[in-house]
Protein backbone atom coordinates (compact mmCIF):
# COMPACT_ATOMS: atom_id res chain seq x y z
CA UNK A 1 0.00 0.00 0.00
CA UNK A 2 1.26 3.43 -1.01
CA UNK A 3 -0.07 6.92 0.68
CA UNK A 4 -0.57 8.80 -2.28
CA UNK A 5 -2.09 12.07 -3.34
CA UNK A 6 -5.30 11.15 -4.77
CA UNK A 7 -3.94 13.22 -7.98
CA UNK A 8 -0.83 11.22 -8.30
CA UNK A 9 -2.87 7.78 -7.55
CA UNK A 10 -5.41 8.21 -10.51
CA UNK A 11 -2.69 9.58 -12.88
CA UNK A 12 -0.57 6.41 -11.85
CA UNK A 13 -3.32 4.03 -11.73
CA UNK A 14 -5.78 5.04 -14.20
CA UNK A 15 -5.42 4.55 -17.85
CA UNK A 16 -7.61 5.29 -20.66
CA UNK A 17 -9.12 2.39 -22.05
CA UNK A 18 -8.74 0.78 -18.24
CA UNK A 19 -12.01 -1.27 -17.09
CA UNK A 20 -12.61 0.98 -13.91
CA UNK A 21 -15.25 -0.16 -11.27
CA UNK A 22 -16.10 3.10 -8.53
CA UNK A 23 -18.06 0.89 -6.20
CA UNK A 24 -20.41 1.66 -2.78
CA UNK A 25 -23.61 0.39 -2.93
CA UNK A 26 -25.34 3.87 -2.53
CA UNK A 27 -23.48 4.50 0.26
CA UNK A 28 -19.48 5.52 0.77
CA UNK A 29 -19.60 6.53 -3.42
CA UNK A 30 -15.81 7.38 -4.66
CA UNK A 31 -17.20 11.21 -5.80
CA UNK A 32 -13.82 12.58 -5.49
CA UNK A 33 -11.82 9.97 -7.53
CA UNK A 34 -13.87 9.96 -10.18
CA UNK A 35 -13.87 14.06 -10.30
CA UNK A 36 -10.01 13.48 -10.38
CA UNK A 37 -10.69 11.09 -13.41
CA UNK A 38 -12.42 13.86 -15.12
CA UNK A 39 -10.17 16.30 -14.27
CA UNK A 40 -7.59 14.20 -16.14
CA UNK A 41 -9.18 13.63 -19.38
CA UNK A 42 -9.29 10.19 -19.31
CA UNK A 43 -11.06 8.57 -22.35
CA UNK A 44 -12.13 5.56 -23.70
CA UNK A 45 -12.58 3.63 -19.89
CA UNK A 46 -14.98 0.75 -19.38
CA UNK A 47 -16.89 1.49 -16.47
CA UNK A 48 -18.16 -0.50 -14.22
CA UNK A 49 -20.50 -0.76 -11.23
CA UNK A 50 -23.95 -1.89 -9.89
CA UNK A 51 -26.09 1.66 -9.65
CA UNK A 52 -23.83 4.47 -12.19
CA UNK A 53 -25.71 6.83 -9.89
CA UNK A 54 -24.47 10.56 -10.39
CA UNK A 55 -20.28 10.09 -10.37
CA UNK A 56 -21.27 7.94 -13.83
CA UNK A 57 -23.32 10.19 -15.10
CA UNK A 58 -21.04 12.96 -14.54
CA UNK A 59 -17.75 10.75 -16.31
CA UNK A 60 -20.11 9.63 -19.43
CA UNK A 61 -21.01 13.27 -19.90
CA UNK A 62 -17.50 14.36 -19.94
CA UNK A 63 -16.72 11.77 -22.81
CA UNK A 64 -14.45 9.62 -20.22
CA UNK A 65 -16.16 5.87 -21.29
CA UNK A 66 -17.13 4.36 -24.32
CA UNK A 67 -18.49 1.48 -21.83
CA UNK A 68 -20.39 0.62 -19.31
CA UNK A 69 -20.94 -2.64 -17.21
CA UNK A 70 -23.75 -1.69 -14.79
CA UNK A 71 -27.12 -3.34 -13.15
CA UNK A 72 -29.44 -0.07 -12.59
CA UNK A 73 -28.79 3.37 -14.47
CA UNK A 74 -31.03 5.49 -12.12
CA UNK A 75 -30.88 8.43 -10.10
CA UNK A 76 -32.45 6.93 -6.94
CA UNK A 77 -35.83 8.18 -5.69
CA UNK A 78 -35.46 10.89 -8.35
CA UNK A 79 -35.75 9.38 -11.87
CA UNK A 80 -33.69 9.33 -15.09
CA UNK A 81 -29.80 9.57 -15.25
CA UNK A 82 -29.54 12.50 -18.33
CA UNK A 83 -26.51 12.33 -19.32
CA UNK A 84 -26.44 8.03 -19.34
CA UNK A 85 -29.73 8.37 -21.61
CA UNK A 86 -28.29 10.91 -23.93
CA UNK A 87 -25.55 8.58 -24.12
CA UNK A 88 -27.18 5.75 -24.83
CA UNK A 89 -30.32 7.72 -27.16
CA UNK A 90 -27.90 9.96 -28.97
CA UNK A 91 -24.97 9.37 -28.81
CA UNK A 92 -23.63 12.46 -27.02
CA UNK A 93 -20.78 13.43 -26.69
CA UNK A 94 -19.68 9.72 -27.92
CA UNK A 95 -21.57 5.99 -28.26
CA UNK A 96 -21.70 3.80 -25.07
CA UNK A 97 -21.81 0.18 -25.02
CA UNK A 98 -23.68 -1.57 -22.49
CA UNK A 99 -23.41 -4.80 -20.84
CA UNK A 100 -26.59 -5.05 -18.62
CA UNK A 101 -26.89 -7.54 -15.40
CA UNK A 102 -29.38 -7.48 -12.76
CA UNK A 103 -27.99 -6.81 -8.80
CA UNK A 104 -28.20 -10.45 -8.47
CA UNK A 105 -25.99 -11.51 -11.22
CA UNK A 106 -23.53 -8.32 -10.93
CA UNK A 107 -23.04 -8.96 -7.18
CA UNK A 108 -22.09 -12.91 -8.14
CA UNK A 109 -20.08 -11.87 -10.81
CA UNK A 110 -17.87 -9.70 -8.79
CA UNK A 111 -17.62 -12.90 -6.52
CA UNK A 112 -16.66 -14.94 -8.85
CA UNK A 113 -13.69 -12.42 -10.34
CA UNK A 114 -12.81 -11.98 -6.54
CA UNK A 115 -12.85 -15.94 -5.82
CA UNK A 116 -10.94 -16.73 -9.44
CA UNK A 117 -13.86 -18.09 -10.89
CA UNK A 118 -14.24 -17.97 -14.57
CA UNK A 119 -18.52 -17.76 -13.41
CA UNK A 120 -20.90 -17.75 -10.81
CA UNK A 121 -24.22 -19.73 -10.53
CA UNK A 122 -27.66 -19.18 -8.91
CA UNK A 123 -30.82 -20.63 -9.67
CA UNK A 124 -32.66 -20.19 -12.71
CA UNK A 125 -35.36 -17.95 -11.35
CA UNK A 126 -37.73 -16.83 -14.57
CA UNK A 127 -37.71 -16.59 -18.41
CA UNK A 128 -37.05 -12.79 -19.20
CA UNK A 129 -35.76 -10.71 -22.47
CA UNK A 130 -32.71 -10.23 -20.72
CA UNK A 131 -32.10 -13.89 -21.16
CA UNK A 132 -31.96 -12.99 -25.29
CA UNK A 133 -29.48 -9.44 -24.91
CA UNK A 134 -27.14 -10.64 -22.67
CA UNK A 135 -25.76 -14.71 -23.81
CA UNK A 136 -21.96 -13.25 -24.11
CA UNK A 137 -22.20 -13.00 -20.23
CA UNK A 138 -25.31 -14.72 -19.07
CA UNK A 139 -26.50 -19.00 -20.33
CA UNK A 140 -28.79 -21.31 -18.17
CA UNK A 141 -27.40 -24.58 -18.05
CA UNK A 142 -28.66 -27.65 -15.94
CA UNK A 143 -27.72 -28.46 -12.57
CA UNK A 144 -24.73 -31.71 -12.78
CA UNK A 145 -26.22 -32.83 -9.62
CA UNK A 146 -30.09 -32.66 -9.80
CA UNK A 147 -30.76 -31.00 -13.40
CA UNK A 148 -32.47 -28.00 -11.92
CA UNK A 149 -31.78 -25.32 -14.32
CA UNK A 150 -28.75 -22.96 -13.39
CA UNK A 151 -27.82 -19.39 -14.52
CA UNK A 152 -24.29 -18.99 -15.06
CA UNK A 153 -22.58 -15.32 -15.01
CA UNK A 154 -19.20 -15.17 -16.30
CA UNK A 155 -16.83 -13.40 -13.57
CA UNK A 156 -16.18 -9.68 -13.72
CA UNK A 157 -12.54 -8.71 -13.41
CA UNK A 158 -12.03 -4.68 -12.93
CA UNK A 159 -8.63 -3.75 -13.95
CA UNK A 160 -8.75 -1.47 -11.52
CA UNK A 161 -11.55 -1.06 -8.72
CA UNK A 162 -11.77 2.26 -7.02
CA UNK A 163 -13.61 2.13 -2.92
CA UNK A 164 -14.19 5.47 -0.31
CA UNK A 165 -13.60 4.13 3.34
CA UNK A 166 -13.99 5.86 6.43
CA UNK A 167 -10.31 4.78 7.95
CA UNK A 168 -7.14 3.74 7.14
CA UNK A 169 -4.60 2.93 10.04
CA UNK A 170 -0.94 3.84 10.55
CA UNK A 171 -0.31 0.41 8.37
CA UNK A 172 -2.27 0.84 6.03
CA UNK A 173 -5.46 -1.31 6.61
CA UNK A 174 -8.40 0.19 5.32
CA UNK A 175 -12.38 -0.18 7.50
CA UNK A 176 -15.63 0.09 5.67
CA UNK A 177 -18.66 0.81 7.74
CA UNK A 178 -22.56 0.54 7.54
CA UNK A 179 -24.06 -0.66 3.37
CA UNK A 180 -21.37 -1.65 1.74
CA UNK A 181 -23.19 -3.40 -0.88
CA UNK A 182 -20.02 -5.59 -3.31
CA UNK A 183 -16.94 -3.13 -2.73
CA UNK A 184 -14.70 -5.75 -1.12
CA UNK A 185 -16.24 -8.65 -4.17
CA UNK A 186 -15.58 -5.83 -6.37
CA UNK A 187 -12.00 -4.92 -4.45
CA UNK A 188 -10.91 -9.01 -4.72
CA UNK A 189 -11.78 -8.94 -8.04
CA UNK A 190 -9.09 -6.50 -9.30
CA UNK A 191 -6.08 -6.13 -10.51
CA UNK A 192 -4.98 -3.12 -8.76
CA UNK A 193 -7.46 -1.67 -6.07
CA UNK A 194 -7.39 2.26 -5.07
CA UNK A 195 -8.76 3.89 -1.66
CA UNK A 196 -9.98 6.67 -1.05
CA UNK A 197 -10.61 7.63 3.10
CA UNK A 198 -12.10 9.94 5.21
CA UNK A 199 -9.08 9.79 7.82
CA UNK A 200 -6.13 8.31 8.95
CA UNK A 201 -6.19 6.85 12.81
CA UNK A 202 -3.29 4.83 14.54
CA UNK A 203 -6.17 2.06 15.13
CA UNK A 204 -9.51 1.57 13.19
CA UNK A 205 -12.30 1.27 15.03
CA UNK A 206 -12.80 -2.28 13.92
CA UNK A 207 -14.86 -5.05 15.81
CA UNK A 208 -13.29 -8.62 15.03
CA UNK A 209 -15.77 -9.46 12.16
CA UNK A 210 -15.83 -5.91 10.40
CA UNK A 211 -15.18 -5.40 6.75
CA UNK A 212 -11.41 -4.50 6.87
CA UNK A 213 -9.47 -4.71 3.51
CA UNK A 214 -5.63 -5.68 4.71
CA UNK A 215 -2.57 -3.63 3.26
CA UNK A 216 -1.40 -5.52 1.45
CA UNK A 217 -4.71 -6.08 -0.99
CA UNK A 218 -4.85 -2.17 -1.73
CA UNK A 219 -2.28 -0.80 -4.57
CA UNK A 220 -2.62 2.59 -3.38
CA UNK A 221 -4.24 4.72 -0.28
CA UNK A 222 -5.17 8.88 -0.52
CA UNK A 223 -7.00 10.22 2.78
CA UNK A 224 -9.89 12.85 0.72
CA UNK A 225 -12.18 14.60 3.77
CA UNK A 226 -15.62 14.37 1.93
CA UNK A 227 -14.31 12.30 -0.80
CA UNK A 228 -18.14 10.41 -1.20
CA UNK A 229 -20.04 13.43 -1.38
CA UNK A 230 -22.80 13.75 -2.20
CA UNK A 231 -23.15 10.48 -1.64
CA UNK A 232 -22.19 9.80 2.15
CA UNK A 233 -20.06 8.32 4.90
CA UNK A 234 -21.72 6.47 7.47
CA UNK A 235 -20.55 7.96 10.79
CA UNK A 236 -18.91 10.94 9.36
CA UNK A 237 -21.65 13.14 6.65
CA UNK A 238 -25.13 11.78 5.65
CA UNK A 239 -26.69 11.31 1.72
CA UNK A 240 -26.98 15.04 0.67
CA UNK A 241 -31.10 14.11 -0.65
CA UNK A 242 -30.91 17.78 -2.00
CA UNK A 243 -27.90 17.54 -4.75
CA UNK A 244 -29.66 14.35 -5.74
CA UNK A 245 -32.99 15.89 -6.37
CA UNK A 246 -31.15 19.46 -7.67
CA UNK A 247 -29.14 16.88 -10.06
CA UNK A 248 -31.95 15.95 -12.02
CA UNK A 249 -32.40 19.35 -13.33
CA UNK A 250 -28.49 20.14 -14.00
CA UNK A 251 -28.42 17.28 -16.19
CA UNK A 252 -31.12 17.36 -18.01
CA UNK A 253 -29.50 19.83 -20.73
CA UNK A 254 -25.97 19.54 -22.46
CA UNK A 255 -24.97 23.08 -21.88
CA UNK A 256 -26.38 23.51 -18.22
CA UNK A 257 -24.59 20.32 -17.55
CA UNK A 258 -21.37 20.90 -19.24
CA UNK A 259 -20.90 24.43 -17.42
CA UNK A 260 -22.02 23.19 -14.02
CA UNK A 261 -19.19 20.38 -14.42
CA UNK A 262 -16.53 23.11 -15.95
CA UNK A 263 -17.18 25.97 -13.29
CA UNK A 264 -17.61 23.34 -10.48
CA UNK A 265 -15.28 20.25 -10.93
CA UNK A 266 -12.99 21.54 -13.47
CA UNK A 267 -12.12 24.82 -12.12
CA UNK A 268 -11.59 22.89 -8.59
CA UNK A 269 -7.97 22.10 -7.58
CA UNK A 270 -9.19 18.85 -5.71
CA UNK A 271 -12.11 17.59 -3.94
CA UNK A 272 -11.92 20.60 -0.58
CA UNK A 273 -12.02 23.19 -3.53
CA UNK A 274 -15.15 21.58 -4.63
CA UNK A 275 -16.74 21.41 -1.51
CA UNK A 276 -16.19 24.66 -0.79
CA UNK A 277 -17.39 25.88 -3.78
CA UNK A 278 -20.40 24.17 -3.17
CA UNK A 279 -21.38 25.66 0.27
CA UNK A 280 -21.17 22.23 1.55
CA UNK A 281 -17.30 22.37 3.89
CA UNK A 282 -17.52 23.71 7.28
CA UNK B 1 -64.04 11.93 -9.35
CA UNK B 2 -67.15 13.15 -7.58
CA UNK B 3 -67.92 16.54 -7.53
CA UNK B 4 -67.16 17.00 -3.48
CA UNK B 5 -63.52 16.95 -2.65
CA UNK B 6 -62.94 13.53 -0.49
CA UNK B 7 -60.75 14.32 2.03
CA UNK B 8 -58.07 12.45 0.31
CA UNK B 9 -55.67 12.35 -2.80
CA UNK B 10 -55.73 9.80 -5.08
CA UNK B 11 -52.07 9.12 -4.02
CA UNK B 12 -52.86 8.14 -0.53
CA UNK B 13 -55.67 6.33 -0.63
CA UNK B 14 -53.53 3.66 -3.42
CA UNK B 15 -50.56 4.00 -0.51
CA UNK B 16 -53.35 3.00 2.26
CA UNK B 17 -54.79 0.67 0.00
CA UNK B 18 -51.57 -0.81 -0.91
CA UNK B 19 -49.85 -1.00 2.96
CA UNK B 20 -53.68 -3.03 3.66
CA UNK B 21 -52.17 -5.92 1.45
CA UNK B 22 -49.44 -6.64 3.92
CA UNK B 23 -49.81 -8.85 6.78
CA UNK B 24 -48.28 -8.25 10.26
CA UNK B 25 -45.04 -10.38 10.26
CA UNK B 26 -44.20 -10.88 6.95
CA UNK B 27 -40.96 -10.32 5.21
CA UNK B 28 -41.16 -7.48 2.61
CA UNK B 29 -38.11 -7.20 -0.28
CA UNK B 30 -39.18 -3.67 -0.61
CA UNK B 31 -38.73 -1.36 -4.01
CA UNK B 32 -37.91 2.02 -3.94
CA UNK B 33 -41.01 4.54 -4.33
CA UNK B 34 -44.27 3.68 -4.01
CA UNK B 35 -43.48 0.60 -2.50
CA UNK B 36 -41.46 1.86 0.57
CA UNK B 37 -44.09 4.13 1.27
CA UNK B 38 -46.67 1.72 1.19
CA UNK B 39 -44.68 -0.67 3.55
CA UNK B 40 -43.57 1.88 5.85
CA UNK B 41 -47.48 2.66 6.26
CA UNK B 42 -47.70 -0.36 6.88
CA UNK B 43 -45.54 -1.43 9.81
CA UNK B 44 -46.43 2.27 11.03
CA UNK B 45 -49.91 1.31 10.92
CA UNK B 46 -51.77 -2.59 11.70
CA UNK B 47 -48.15 -4.44 10.83
CA UNK B 48 -45.30 -3.23 13.70
CA UNK B 49 -44.11 -6.78 13.36
CA UNK B 50 -43.39 -6.39 9.45
CA UNK B 51 -39.79 -7.56 8.37
CA UNK B 52 -38.80 -4.84 5.65
CA UNK B 53 -35.60 -6.16 3.78
CA UNK B 54 -34.24 -2.88 1.06
CA UNK B 55 -31.92 -4.30 -1.56
CA UNK B 56 -29.19 -2.25 0.20
CA UNK B 57 -28.62 -5.44 2.46
CA UNK B 58 -30.60 -3.54 4.89
CA UNK B 59 -32.56 -5.86 7.32
CA UNK B 60 -35.32 -5.67 9.40
CA UNK B 61 -35.04 -1.70 9.27
CA UNK B 62 -37.43 0.49 11.02
CA UNK B 63 -36.79 4.34 9.28
CA UNK B 64 -38.56 7.05 11.12
CA UNK B 65 -38.34 8.95 7.24
CA UNK B 66 -39.18 7.49 3.76
CA UNK B 67 -35.45 6.69 2.43
CA UNK B 68 -35.05 8.81 -0.82
CA UNK B 69 -32.54 5.97 -2.19
CA UNK B 70 -32.59 2.15 -1.21
CA UNK B 71 -29.56 3.05 0.83
CA UNK B 72 -29.67 6.39 2.96
CA UNK B 73 -28.23 5.82 5.69
CA UNK B 74 -31.33 6.31 8.14
CA UNK B 75 -31.79 1.90 6.61
CA UNK B 76 -28.54 1.24 8.22
CA UNK B 77 -28.65 3.20 11.48
CA UNK B 78 -32.55 1.42 11.95
CA UNK B 79 -31.78 -2.26 10.71
CA UNK B 80 -31.42 -5.19 12.93
CA UNK B 81 -28.47 -6.07 10.84
CA UNK B 82 -26.97 -4.93 8.13
CA UNK B 83 -25.24 -7.29 5.38
CA UNK B 84 -23.05 -7.88 2.44
CA UNK B 85 -25.36 -7.13 -1.20
CA UNK B 86 -24.50 -10.76 -2.54
CA UNK B 87 -25.69 -12.53 0.61
CA UNK B 88 -28.85 -10.26 0.68
CA UNK B 89 -29.92 -11.70 -2.93
CA UNK B 90 -28.42 -15.04 -2.35
CA UNK B 91 -29.06 -15.88 1.44
CA UNK B 92 -32.30 -14.02 1.67
CA UNK B 93 -34.03 -13.67 -1.39
CA UNK B 94 -33.16 -16.82 -3.64
CA UNK B 95 -32.77 -18.96 -0.52
CA UNK B 96 -36.97 -18.73 -0.25
CA UNK B 97 -36.71 -16.47 3.01
CA UNK B 98 -38.61 -13.78 1.51
CA UNK B 99 -42.18 -13.73 1.50
CA UNK B 100 -43.45 -10.81 -0.48
CA UNK B 101 -41.53 -8.66 -3.16
CA UNK B 102 -43.22 -5.20 -3.72
CA UNK B 103 -42.62 -3.06 -6.96
CA UNK B 104 -43.38 -0.94 -9.14
CA UNK B 105 -42.41 -0.59 -12.82
CA UNK B 106 -42.72 1.75 -16.24
CA UNK B 107 -44.89 -0.79 -18.16
CA UNK B 108 -47.01 -3.85 -17.04
CA UNK B 109 -49.09 -6.28 -19.45
CA UNK B 110 -52.16 -8.13 -18.98
CA UNK B 111 -49.93 -11.22 -17.14
CA UNK B 112 -48.40 -8.87 -14.50
CA UNK B 113 -45.33 -9.48 -16.68
CA UNK B 114 -42.95 -6.00 -16.22
CA UNK B 115 -40.71 -3.49 -17.99
CA UNK B 116 -38.13 -1.05 -15.98
CA UNK B 117 -35.70 -1.10 -19.30
CA UNK B 118 -36.21 0.47 -22.22
CA UNK B 119 -39.23 1.81 -24.46
CA UNK B 120 -38.81 1.45 -27.96
CA UNK B 121 -36.43 -0.97 -29.10
CA UNK B 122 -33.29 -2.57 -26.97
CA UNK B 123 -30.41 -1.04 -29.41
CA UNK B 124 -31.97 1.87 -30.02
CA UNK B 125 -34.72 2.70 -27.54
CA UNK B 126 -36.71 6.07 -28.00
CA UNK B 127 -36.49 6.13 -23.82
CA UNK B 128 -33.56 4.46 -21.90
CA UNK B 129 -35.42 3.48 -18.26
CA UNK B 130 -32.72 2.31 -15.47
CA UNK B 131 -32.78 -1.86 -16.14
CA UNK B 132 -33.94 -4.34 -13.69
CA UNK B 133 -31.52 -3.86 -10.65
CA UNK B 134 -33.10 -6.35 -8.05
CA UNK B 135 -36.67 -6.58 -9.34
CA UNK B 136 -36.16 -9.91 -11.84
CA UNK B 137 -34.91 -11.98 -8.75
CA UNK B 138 -37.43 -10.28 -6.87
CA UNK B 139 -39.92 -11.13 -8.97
CA UNK B 140 -38.91 -14.79 -9.87
CA UNK B 141 -37.81 -15.69 -6.14
CA UNK B 142 -40.31 -13.54 -3.62
CA UNK B 143 -43.09 -16.01 -2.83
CA UNK B 144 -45.47 -13.68 -4.14
CA UNK B 145 -45.52 -10.31 -5.33
CA UNK B 146 -47.40 -7.16 -4.80
CA UNK B 147 -47.05 -4.50 -7.75
CA UNK B 148 -48.37 -0.78 -7.40
CA UNK B 149 -48.38 2.02 -10.30
CA UNK B 150 -50.32 4.64 -11.36
CA UNK B 151 -52.54 3.07 -14.46
CA UNK B 152 -52.48 5.03 -17.66
CA UNK B 153 -52.94 3.39 -21.27
CA UNK B 154 -48.73 4.65 -21.56
CA UNK B 155 -47.91 2.15 -18.66
CA UNK B 156 -50.68 -0.39 -18.48
CA UNK B 157 -49.95 -1.63 -22.57
CA UNK B 158 -51.02 -4.56 -24.39
CA UNK B 159 -47.50 -5.79 -25.38
CA UNK B 160 -44.35 -5.00 -23.20
CA UNK B 161 -41.51 -3.46 -24.86
CA UNK B 162 -39.04 -4.79 -22.92
CA UNK B 163 -40.05 -8.10 -20.47
CA UNK B 164 -37.72 -7.65 -17.34
CA UNK B 165 -39.37 -9.34 -14.66
CA UNK B 166 -41.54 -12.34 -14.90
CA UNK B 167 -45.09 -12.07 -13.71
CA UNK B 168 -47.66 -15.00 -15.39
CA UNK B 169 -45.14 -15.04 -18.94
CA UNK B 170 -48.60 -15.49 -21.13
CA UNK B 171 -50.73 -17.34 -18.21
CA UNK B 172 -52.62 -20.38 -17.95
CA UNK B 173 -49.82 -21.55 -15.60
CA UNK B 174 -46.78 -20.56 -17.82
CA UNK B 175 -44.84 -19.47 -15.00
CA UNK B 176 -45.55 -22.61 -12.56
CA UNK B 177 -44.57 -24.71 -15.59
CA UNK B 178 -41.31 -23.20 -16.35
CA UNK B 179 -40.08 -23.57 -12.63
CA UNK B 180 -40.34 -20.46 -11.07
CA UNK B 181 -39.86 -20.32 -7.99
CA UNK B 182 -42.25 -17.43 -6.53
CA UNK B 183 -46.12 -17.84 -7.41
CA UNK B 184 -46.11 -14.26 -9.03
CA UNK B 185 -48.20 -11.27 -8.49
CA UNK B 186 -50.82 -11.39 -5.75
CA UNK B 187 -52.09 -7.84 -6.69
CA UNK B 188 -52.22 -4.97 -8.42
CA UNK B 189 -52.47 -1.88 -6.93
CA UNK B 190 -53.24 1.67 -9.05
CA UNK B 191 -54.96 4.93 -8.24
CA UNK B 192 -58.22 3.39 -9.29
CA UNK B 193 -58.41 0.32 -7.31
CA UNK B 194 -57.10 -3.03 -7.33
CA UNK B 195 -56.76 -5.82 -10.08
CA UNK B 196 -55.57 -9.79 -9.55
CA UNK B 197 -54.92 -12.69 -11.81
CA UNK B 198 -57.51 -14.22 -12.21
CA UNK B 199 -58.06 -18.54 -11.42
CA UNK B 200 -57.35 -20.19 -13.92
CA UNK B 201 -56.03 -17.50 -17.44
CA UNK B 202 -54.14 -15.63 -14.89
CA UNK B 203 -55.05 -12.39 -16.49
CA UNK B 204 -55.15 -8.96 -14.95
CA UNK B 205 -58.42 -8.44 -13.73
CA UNK B 206 -60.39 -5.69 -11.79
CA UNK B 207 -61.77 -6.86 -8.31
CA UNK B 208 -62.11 -3.54 -6.66
CA UNK B 209 -62.49 0.03 -7.02
CA UNK B 210 -62.02 3.03 -4.45
CA UNK B 211 -65.25 5.38 -4.16
CA UNK B 212 -65.87 7.66 -6.49
CA UNK B 213 -64.06 5.68 -9.07
CA UNK B 214 -66.03 3.97 -11.99
CA UNK B 215 -64.82 0.57 -13.61
CA UNK B 216 -65.56 2.76 -16.90
CA UNK B 217 -62.49 4.85 -16.11
CA UNK B 218 -60.69 1.85 -15.18
CA UNK B 219 -61.22 0.43 -18.45
CA UNK B 220 -60.04 4.06 -19.85
CA UNK B 221 -57.24 3.69 -18.07
CA UNK B 222 -55.70 0.75 -19.79
CA UNK B 223 -54.34 -0.36 -22.70
CA UNK B 224 -56.08 -3.50 -23.42
CA UNK B 225 -59.56 -4.59 -22.76
CA UNK B 226 -59.44 -5.22 -19.20
CA UNK B 227 -61.41 -7.61 -17.56
CA UNK B 228 -63.85 -5.98 -14.78
CA UNK B 229 -64.90 -9.46 -12.36
CA UNK B 230 -68.62 -9.79 -11.96
CA UNK B 231 -68.35 -8.66 -8.37
CA UNK B 232 -66.80 -5.60 -7.78
CA UNK B 233 -65.47 -4.71 -4.59
CA UNK B 234 -66.15 -0.71 -3.23
CA UNK B 235 -62.65 -0.12 -0.97
CA UNK B 236 -62.60 1.21 2.23
CA UNK B 237 -61.50 4.99 2.36
CA UNK B 238 -58.28 5.79 4.26
CA UNK B 239 -58.75 6.15 8.18
CA UNK B 240 -58.56 9.23 9.62
CA UNK B 241 -55.51 7.19 11.84
CA UNK B 242 -54.39 6.37 8.28
CA UNK B 243 -54.12 9.29 6.88
CA UNK B 244 -52.54 10.89 9.91
CA UNK B 245 -49.43 8.24 9.61
CA UNK B 246 -48.77 8.96 6.44
CA UNK B 247 -49.04 12.50 6.20
CA UNK B 248 -46.71 12.74 9.53
CA UNK B 249 -44.20 10.60 7.58
CA UNK B 250 -44.13 12.41 4.50
CA UNK B 251 -43.87 15.37 7.08
CA UNK B 252 -40.95 14.34 8.44
CA UNK B 253 -39.54 12.97 5.24
CA UNK B 254 -39.33 16.95 3.49
CA UNK B 255 -37.87 18.07 6.82
CA UNK B 256 -35.07 15.09 7.08
CA UNK B 257 -34.58 16.14 3.21
CA UNK B 258 -34.06 19.93 3.37
CA UNK B 259 -31.52 19.78 5.75
CA UNK B 260 -28.21 20.91 4.99
CA UNK B 261 -25.01 18.57 4.76
CA UNK B 262 -22.19 20.06 6.08
CA UNK B 263 -18.83 18.96 6.16
CA UNK B 264 -15.89 19.44 8.71
CA UNK B 265 -12.67 19.69 6.47
CA UNK B 266 -9.41 20.26 8.14
CA UNK B 267 -7.52 23.49 8.06
CA UNK B 268 -6.04 24.31 4.71
CA UNK B 269 -2.33 23.76 4.23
Amino acid sequence: MQLLPLKDAIAAHVRDGASVALEGFTHLIPFAAGHEIIRQGRRDLHLIRMTPDLIYDQLIGMGCASHLTFSWGGNPGVGSLHRLRDAVEHDWPRPLALTEYTHAELALAYQAGASGMSCGLMRHHADTDLDLLTVAHRRTLPCPFTGQQLTAVAAVRPDVTILHAQQIDAEGNVLIRGIVGAAREAALAAERVLVTVEERVARLAADMNALVLPAWLITAASVVPGGAYPSYAQGYYARDNRFYLAWDEIARERAAFSEWMARHVLAAADHAALLRTLGVAA
Amino acid sequence: MSARAPGYTPDEIMTVTAARQLRNGAVCFVGIGLPSAACNLARLTHAPDLVLIYESGTVGTKPKVLPLSIGDGELAETATAVVPLPEIFAHYLQRGRVDVGFLGAAQIDRYGNLNSTVIGDYAHPRVRLPGGGGAPEIAGFAREVLIIMKQTPRSFVPRLDFRTSCGYLSGAGERRARGCPGAGPRAVITDFGVLRPSARSEELELVALYPGVSAAAARAATGWPLAVAERLEMLPAPQAAELETLRQLEERTREAQARPIRIALPAAR
